[in-house]
């Protein structure tokens, strides 16, 4: 071991000081646990608010403990990238818990309320739940933390288990259930392709710390080129990470499992993991190639892999949104797509392409949680709202939430000048600059069949009159997935206003110091 | 600059105002803040400097919200955009009037569109950044698609997302050619990414020819989406023969001028050299759009379709002027654009009003209105007869210009106009006019003169009305004996338009005069270009192009005789 490394390994304390946030996360998933047990239907009702308050905690502690010079001291291959995923995670994770309230153990709590049942410790699930998903977003947030394999292997781990369990208990369904098995054994099976992928890397450069992977990488690079074991194993790595992303070619559970998990869950899976995914995929890659001034790039081969990825994973996404007649199953396929746009920017490079990964991210994540927010706010007798046909005349039924519902789509659209045409835009920009000309055209041309698919989402609630079939179209009874809906569509429309500081946060959080740790490794064995 | 900020702002105000009011209210409103618009549009045409100077004012950068993109909030247009800006904030009130009682449904989203839409026309037709224009030239669609889809005739949902689809396509492929253009700057120079027009139109003027090509290719192609050129046109005639009456006169006044707007301000001076490589292309697209559409307008019984088709053979005849890339041509070419914009609007206007009467476009079914609606056939013929060209009015100008511009476009020629194409593409496209003069007259002899044909009880109203359309309201049942001319308002809302016609028509110089600069700065780096080319015979392919045009009249002149 080089004495970087030792001295980076024993350089605890700052580690420790920036997962102070994550603490906080986590001490509020264990509080809504047991919370959710309470006899108490007061306290119980209370656990939703207790996930918020846990969220916006740890959000006002990541301002205080994430400094540059905290950072730099943590040795983070990318200093202020946390920062940035743990403010987007915190923020758009509130919108997701309050666009499941309700939606968990409402029949249950009937019964209680009315007294025809009494409380069953074993029935209720709401305290699980989000605890659940405040895990998973705690896992996505030490992602950020990785210097080694090891930690981004937890980490991944921590984000994706609990995703499993949400989908099973979102709902009460057989089909949840279905669903949940299915994305659990295909997750398994991706996580074991990512593990294997992550044992050649260490076999290829007998570490896991990653400063010291580069280092490795590096002068492979220099004496012929990096080998093939790494390779094999960072393409191995990326096929697993691609079942997180739902790209090609692990894209196809997307609609089966999403259409399975209930609407607040299809949005959080639709998202979150993505996070995950790319944060992943960006610290891995890192060690590949990529330095701060943008000369090495990574190895042709995963680019190439990479670039057919994109590719298919954008046009047939595109293409089988075009074919739903599911409003889930449609976003699923959107969500598809729209990895296959964000591996875009991460094909174009750290100088001008991961920030729009970034930037990306978040203008996704709002408008696809106004998307998705809309679905779950709504019922049809009492059942969750799928059919695209169920939306016709949803303006004479809910109208703030048509109104929520077509905003989220013109975003995800592309239409400016509303959040989501910046995130192309700048994606777009990014495949322009780094010579990716092919790439921009069929981006392009993509997002011309994308705006078909999505003009349904607006036209249906619109533009069609109400039908005898939506005559049980009402709203669900608690008024927070509405409002969560509205919040980010309205998001939609203010953000842009602020996006200058948006694409500063995102290009703070793209640059890498694994060069400047190279360096001061060379310095101090010499 | 504050004026050409509330130009924008005024008009989303206006909508927010309009969602909230009460349905009865809306229309009001709606009209109140289009006047509004109006009145700020006329006092930034006073304010206005640059008349007669070709140059662009206020040309400022207002807030800086996008900086971090490259895009600056800098507003300016010179003297064409000011009048494409002038003709906007007449025809959305104008529009207004004529859609008081054929609007009974959702009132209040229906002109708070017509505002949204406003909006996004005037920063289209204001940016100087082609991103800021590509906001504003897109968001037009979302207020044309839901103005078609709600208050359209039957077959409007089909038509709407045609629309739709067309658009947003040719949209996108233009703003990949705005992206690249923007990058190979920023990489070059080793700057950030800028949109601003000025960075880019000096930029994309020192690229080599090959990448002008596809330069152009892209951003032109775009544009021509929406112009529309003829493989891509098939969007228009469905959204027109769909829209209500007010939706067919924003879109043929207003929304369709941007692609020409965008080819004259972005396309031509930002890859000249694709524009002259590409000109016979484009040239030869226009003419197939102006003979063609010339064509399947003499067989249409729908007259609202065959007014939308006449417009593409219209804009065809614009577009081909202008890619003669002389002044005069360019002068032309600039000057169809409002008048088409105002005869038009103008027809479209008088087809609606007889439409809210009968419940049917159909010549076949309805006829001889001369007897019935005097007033209305007056405007009916005034209107056909500018967007014929008759002289005396504004359509003769234009038309001549833009003929006369194609004619003497002819490399070897000493008229002191130089520029590309020539008389045989002038013949062609006179021979539009005389299909011109045959489709428009055949139309009024069977819709306006001849004898008196009206649908006969329950049939016409139902069949054409659309039950389940929420724009048309029934009475036709009961119509044939209940026909009104046109009242006050509807003459208020054509009157305008008429007044203007006449103006430019007998009196075009000032109108000229102004746009005269402007058409002059369009040419300028193709001056430059065909006179290098000129000078410099062993460019192999603009020798071969100089013989095949004076080689061709030659073989047309013979085929004749």
């Amino acid at each position: 071991m080089t004495p970087a490394i030792l001295a980076a390994s024993t350089n605890l304390g700052p580690k420790f000081m920036l997962i102070a946030p994550e603490a906080v996360l986590f001490a509020g998933a264990v509080l809504c646990a047991v919370m959710g047990l309470s006899h108490a239907r007061a306290f119980r009702a209370m656990v939703p608010w207790i996930a918020v308050v846990a969220l916006i905690a740890t959000f006002v502690t990541m301002l205080k403990v994430w400094t540059p010079e905290a950072a730099t001291a943590a040795q983070l291959p990318m200093p202020m990238l946390g920062k940035y995923i743990i403010a987007l995670l915190c923020v758009v994770g509130v919108g997701h818990v309050l666009a499941s309230i309700g939606s968990v153990d409402r029949a249950v709590e009937r019964q209680v309320a009315s007294g025809t049942g009494a409380f069953d410790p074993v029935r209720v699930i709401q305290g699980e739940f989000y605890a659940f998903i405040l895990l998973s977003l705690c896992g996505g947030m030490l992602l950020c933390h990785a210097t080694d394999l090891v930690w981004l292997f937890l980490a991944f781990e921590l984000c994706s288990l609990p995703t499993y369990v949400l989908v099973a208990i979102g709902r009460g369904a057989d089909r949840s259930m279905e669903a949940a098995i299915k994305y659990f054994f295909l997750g398994a099976m991706s996580t074991a392709t990512l593990l294997l992928g992550f044992a050649f890397l260490y076999g290829a450069t007998g570490t896991l710390e990653l400063s010291a992977m580069r280092e490795s990488f590096q002068m492979q690079a220099q004496t012929g080129g990096i080998g093939s074991v790494a390779i094999v194993g960072m393409l191995l790595a990326v096929i697993g990470i691609c079942f997180k992303l739902a790209a090609v070619p692990m894209h196809f559970y997307a609609p089966d499992v999403y259409e399975g998990a209930s609407s607040p869950v299809a949005a959080f899976i639709s998202f979150v993991p993505k996070v995950q995914g790319f944060v992943t995929l960006i610290v891995l890659l890192g060690t590949v190639g990529w330095s701060a001034n943008g000369d090495s790039s990574i190895p042709p081969v995963i680019a190439a892999v990479l670039w057919m990825i994109a590719v298919l994973t954008m046009t047939l996404g595109n293409i089988g949104a075009l074919l739903q007649r599911s409003a889930k199953r449609m976003l699923a396929y959107s969500s598809i797509a729209n990895s296959g746009y964000m591996l875009v920017g991460i094909l174009a490079g750290p100088t001008v392409g991961i920030d729009a990964t970034l930037l990306y991210l978040l203008t996704y994540g709002v408008a696809n949680l106004a998307t998705f927010g809309s679905l779950a706010a709504i019922e049809r007798n009492g059942h969750e709202v799928d059919s695209i046909d169920d939306l016709a005349g949803l303006r004479v039924r809910a109208p703030m939430v048509a109104a929520a519902l077509a905003i989220g789509a013109l975003s995800l659209t592309g239409i400016p000048p509303l959040l989501g045409f910046w995130g192309k835009l700048d994606l777009f920009v990014a495949s322009a600059e780094s010579h990716q000309r092919t790439l921009l055209v069929i981006m392009a041309l993509n997002s011309g069949v994308a705006a078909f698919y999505y003009l349904r989402l607006v036209a249906m609630p619109f533009v069609q009159e109400p039908t005898p079939r939506t005559q049980g179209v009402s709203p669900v009874p608690s008024v927070w997935p509405r409002l969560s809906a509205l919040i980010f569509a309205a998001g939609c429309i203010a953000l842009p206003f602020f996006a200058n500081q948006l694409k500063g946060e995102a290009a703070a959080a793209a640059r890498t110091d694994l060069d400047k740790q190279a360096t001061v490794a060379q310095s101090v064995e010499k | 600059m504050t004026l050409a900020v509330l130009l924008i702002v005024l008009p989303l105000i206006g909508a927010v105002l309009c969602l909230g009011v009460s349905e009865r209210a809306a229309k009001t409103v709606g009209l109140i803040a289009s006047l509004v618009v109006l009145a700020a549009a006329t006092l930034l045409a006073f304010e206005f400097p640059a008349w007669t100077t070709g140059t662009f004012w206020p040309n400022e950068e207002g807030w800086k919200l996008f900086t971090a993109f490259g895009v600056e909030f800098r507003l300016g247009t010179d003297a064409v955009g000011m009048l494409l800006i002038i003709l906007t904030a007449v025809l959305i009130p104008c529009s207004m009037l004529v859609s008081f009682s054929a609007i009974t449904q959702r009132q209040r989203g229906f002109y708070a569109q017509f505002l949204f839409m406003e909006s996004a026309v005037m920063l289209a037709f204001l940016a100087r950044d082609v991103i800021l224009f590509y906001i504003g030239y897109e968001f037009t669609l979302v207020p044309l698609f839901l103005i078609v889809a709600i208050w359209g005739g039957q077959d409007r949902r089909p038509a709407a997302i045609k629309l739709w689809v067309y658009s947003f396509v040719g949209s996108v492929i233009s703003l990949v050619g705005f992206i690249y253009l923007a990058a190979g700057h920023a990489t070059d120079t080793g700057t950030p990414i800028n949109f601003s027009v000025q960075t880019l139109v000096e930029y994309g003027q020192t690229l080599p020819a090959s990448t002008q090509w596809w330069v152009f290719l892209a951003i032109m192609g775009g544009f021509a989406v929406k112009v529309p050129f003829v493989p891509v046109h098939s969007w228009l005639p469905l959204a027109h023969g769909e829209a209500p009456t007010a939706g067919s006169v924003v879109l043929a006044g207003v929304v369709i001028k941007i692609g020409q707007y965008g080819a004259l301000r972005f396309a031509f001076p930002m890859a000249p050299e694709g524009a002259l490589a590409l000109a016979p292309f484009f040239a030869a697209l226009a003419l197939i759009g102006i003979l063609g559409m010339s064509l399947v307008c003499w067989v249409q019984n729908d007259v609202k379709r065959l007014v939308a088709y006449s417009s593409i053979a219209h804009m065809g005849l614009a577009l081909l002027a202008m890619f003669a890339f002389n002044v005069v041509g360019m002068e032309g070419g600039i000057l169809y654009m409002v008048n088409h914009g105002l005869s038009t609007a103008g027809m479209f206007m008088c087809i609606g009003i007889m439409y809210e009467r009968y419940h049917t476009k159909d010549m076949e079914v309805v006829g001889g209105l001369m007897q019935r609606m005097p007033v209305w056939s007056v405007f009916m013929v005034f209107f056909a007869m500018a967007s014929l060209a008759l002289p005396g009015l504004n359509g003769f100008v234009s038309e001549f210009l833009c003929l006369m511009g194609i004619y003497t476009a002819d490399a070897g020629m000493k008229t002191g106009f130089p520029g590309i194409l020539g008389p045989t593409y002038a013949f062609l496209a006179a021979l539009a006019l005389i299909l011109g003069a045959l489709y428009v007259l055949r139309m009024l002899q069977k819709f306006v003169f001849g004898p008196l044909r009206e649908p006969s009880h329950g049939h016409g109203g139902h069949a054409h009305g659309g039950h389940d359309s929420p724009g048309a309201h029934g009475h036709g049942n009961h119509a044939a004996h209940a026909i009104q001319d046109v009242n006050f308002r509807e003459i208020l809302a054509m009157a305008p338009l008429a007044i203007a016609c006449i103006v430019i028509g007998v009196w075009p110089k000032p109108i000229l005069n102004v746009i005269e600069p402007c058409a002059a700065n369009a040419v300028a780096p193709y001056v430059k270009l065909i006179e290098r080319d000129l000078a410099n015979p062993p460019r192999a392919t603009a020798d071969e192009s100089a013989t095949k045009t004076t080689a061709a009249p030659a073989a047309d002149k013979g085929a004749i005789q």
